[in-house]
């Protein structure tokens, strides 16, 4: 990971295990991913019963109902590609409060399945780019009834023209790949920073797309 | 001044959603609606791709139900080759998708929807949630995770990982079942049932209690309901129609059994039979999808009724509602007691989560009789051919509901056109009139001006979402009815004349 730019200093520096120490204050992202990562993540099963006595989850999709993403965070995982106004609002504002952001899944790491898209607005590809391209088909040529693209501002994010890795919009600490990453790459990086390793050292086993 | 209140994101939900309500300059709720806020287009970017690496790519719609797109795909792909896949095949891919619907409505009831009735709606927002519920009972949290778990695992002993496996292939699977996975599934099977008793009797102790006014509050209506039904009117969650002539795609007044070949059933809520007998490849001459400027989730409805008069709901509740009966046990048993609940068909969307726990029921059984038959480890488990088709429909009942696949491909078997109907999107119509009504039900009316609305009232709008466990990664990222073929368009002289009303 020569490109990582350097790491900013974590607000947080592990406890010893035991009571009344301070926990680790865990986000978890969702931008323009499956979810497959989440589930990854939910696949901890039991290990989720560990993880809870020295982590606190402080924002989460579907883990928690706190909708404004808090201050100092100490970690964020960040699920999904960024594709649209919300994603791109959400990766800077969780840049400025978290200490480590790590790109977790390929499509964070690379744009992946979403990022398909693209190629629609690539040179000698039609006119319009890629953003018209996938509104085009889904909301006027497969309507049958009120085509038009939906357009809502202030309530519905506008879909960028092309959809960016993670780290194209904000500066990235740690890459986790796969598609998902399966559950023990997870338990395995949660470790290492709970450990307290600056940097984290992930095993080969954890560096694998797909 | 009126003014618009806004939930934003709606939380423990599996997608990106807002909830707003429109207040008059009196504060008199004028509007409720449920924002779907993204949108990923896989119906264009799949274009030029072969077939056979839909599965794929679909799966990456959803990492919730990766498994229902793999199963569409691969049955689409069936046809297209034109064979009919081994014994074995299809039985390993129904245990499949038994597990694949245990884990998931394991999910939306212990990890999502849980919290709020057994934690309470006015419980602490930063505690309500999972690891809420860990800390407080922990022991039927264990035993939630620990479903969820089970039906995960079976998904990896068949298809090597928990998400976006590619076991299931155009013609069958890729590996027999093997026998070690045989016994994992046996041990674990006692306490999987024993976990989805406890959560049956914890539910209906509060469904008896505090409960009622939601599952008389919660998206309570008449509606059409659509699932697929097998060749006796029992239960199905997977084989769509098979052979023989259809029974008048979208025509009324069917009736009794579905002729002996199964397909999709459409029931009304006085519980007559709108339509039976319906073969997938016929469904965008009874479905039809309208666009609103305020959502990127389209509007499906049942195109005979036009829209939006043609709601309809699918999933877990609406495959109860339409079948004639389970065909197991204990499931049986449980959908007799719904129906003693609710009414010959359930028209709250809170008894969503009923049917839920009574599904797993149903898919626990099922996992346990497919287990006990000896063709399941048959290992001829794929048909090969090449491409003999250039057009196929696919249909799988997802957890959510009925999913659709459907492909056109050229000589090379490359994609020419993709379409993928979502069982999410089709309660669309629904979500919306659920948050309407409950809105109507607790936000004090009128709201007095500078009034904030209690936030254990706005959890109760986004709850009234999470009884349809909609899964937006899925529902935003696909959606369209494909145009018809221009010979039946020809042919179709109502098509037309919708085409031409919303333009
Ligand atoms: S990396 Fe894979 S599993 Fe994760 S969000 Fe993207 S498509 Fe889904």
């Amino acid at each position: 990971m020569s490109h990582s730019p350097p790491l900013p200093q974590a607000s947080w520096s592990p406890p010893p295990p035991g009571d009344g120490s301070p926990k680790l204050r865990l986000a978890t992202v969702w931008l323009a991913g499956c979810s497959g990562c989440h589930m990854a993540f939910l696949d901890l099963d039991e290990e989720l019963f560990e993880l809870a006595k020295r982590v606190d989850i402080v924002y989460s999709p579907l883990a928690s109902d706190v909708k404004v993403y808090p201050e100092a965070v100490d970690v964020a995982l960040v699920e999904g590609a960024v594709a649209n106004s919300d994603n791109l609002a959400l990766a800077r504002s969780l840049r400025r409060r978290t200490g480590l952001v790590v790109s977790f899944g390929d499509c964070a790491i690379s744009a992946n399945v979403p990022g398909l898209r693209n190629l629609l607005g690539a040179p000698g590809a039609g006119s319009g780019g890629s953003a018209a391209a996938v509104l085009e088909r889904g909301y006027v040529e497969l309507a049958d009834s009120q085509p038009g693209y939906p357009r809502a501002p202030g309530i519905l994010p506008e879909l960028l023209e092309r959809v960016l890795p993670l780290h194209a919009v904000i500066p990235v600490d740690l890459w986790l790949p796969g598609c998902p990453p399966p559950a023990p790459r997870i338990l395995a990086l949660l470790q290492a920073l709970l450990r307290g390793e600056r940097p984290v050292q992930l095993g080969a086993a954890e560096l694998q797309f797909g | 001044m009126s003014r618009t209140v806004v939930i934003d994101p709606v939380t423990r939900l599996e997608g990106h959603a807002r909830i707003t309500l429109q207040l008059d300059a009196d504060g008199h709720l004028v509007e409720a609606r449920f924002h779907v806020v993204e949108y990923r287009g896989f119906e264009k970017f799949c274009e030029g791709r072969p077939f056979t690496e839909m599965a794929a790519i679909t799966a990456r719609i959803c990492g919730i139900c990766p498994v229902s797109h793999l199963l569409a795909a691969a049955k689409t792909g069936d046809k297209l080759l034109a064979v009919r896949i081994p014994p074995a095949a299809a039985k390993l891919r129904r245990l499949l998708n038994l597990a694949q619907i245990s884990q998931s409505h394991a999910l939306s009831f212990f990890h999502l929807s849980s919290p709020d009735f057994l934690l309470g709606w006015d419980s602490d927002p930063a505690k309500r949630n999972l690891f809420g519920l860990m800390a407080t009972d922990p022991d039927l949290a264990r035993a939630g995770i620990r479903l969820r778990q089970f039906g995960q695992q079976i998904i990896e002993l068949l298809g090597g990982r928990k998400i976006h496996s590619t076991w299931a292939v155009p013609g069958g699977v890729r590996s027999p079942l093997a026998p070690a996975a045989k016994i994992w599934i046996q041990e674990r099977l006692p306490e999987a049932k024993a976990t989805v008793s406890l959560a049956l009797g914890i539910y209906k102790r509060l469904l008896d209690g505090p409960l009622q006014r939601e599952q008389r509050s919660f998206g309570n209506f008449p509606s059409l309901f659509m699932g697929l039904v097998g060749p006796e009117g029992h239960w199905e969650h997977l084989e769509g129609w098979d052979g023989g002539e259809a029974r008048g795609p979208g025509g009324a007044g069917g009736s009794g059994a579905a002729g002996g070949h199964g397909g999709l059933r459409i029931r009304a809520a006085d519980g007559s039979l709108v339509a039976d007998g319906l073969r997938e490849d016929d469904y965008a001459s009874f479905l039809a999808e309208a666009v609103e400027p305020w959502s990127y989730l389209k509007f499906p409805y049942y195109r005979s009724l036009g829209y939006p008069e043609g709601i309809y709901r699918v999933g877990p509740l609406a495959r109860l509602n339409v079948c004639d009966r389970i065909g197991s046990p204990w499931a049986d048993a449980e959908l007799v007691e719904l129906r003693q609940r609710c009414g010959p068909v359930a028209t709250s969307s809170f008894a969503y989560h009923h049917a839920r726990l009574v599904e797993i029921v149903a898919c626990l059984e099922g996992i346990e009789l497919l287990l006990q038959d000896p063709e399941l480890e048959d290992p001829h488990v794929r048909a090969r051919a090449s491409l003999n088709r250039r057009e196929a429909v696919g249909v799988s009942e997802a957890p959510r509901g009925t999913l659709f696949h459907h492909y056109r491909v050229d000589d090379n078997g490359l994609i020419t056109r993709v379409n993928l109907i979502i069982a999410t999107g089709q309660n669309n119509l629904a979500m919306n009139r659920t948050v309407l009504q409950i809105a109507r039900e607790f936000i004090p009316d009128p709201v007095p001006a500078g009034m904030e609305i209690p936030e254990p009232l706005l959890n109760r709008l986004e709850a009234g979402i999470r009884c349809f466990d909609p899964c937006l990664s899925c529902s935003t990222h696909a959606a369209g009815s494909m145009p018809l073929d221009l010979e039946l368009l020809a042919a179709d002289g109502t098509l037309l004349a919708q085409r031409r009303r919303g333009a």
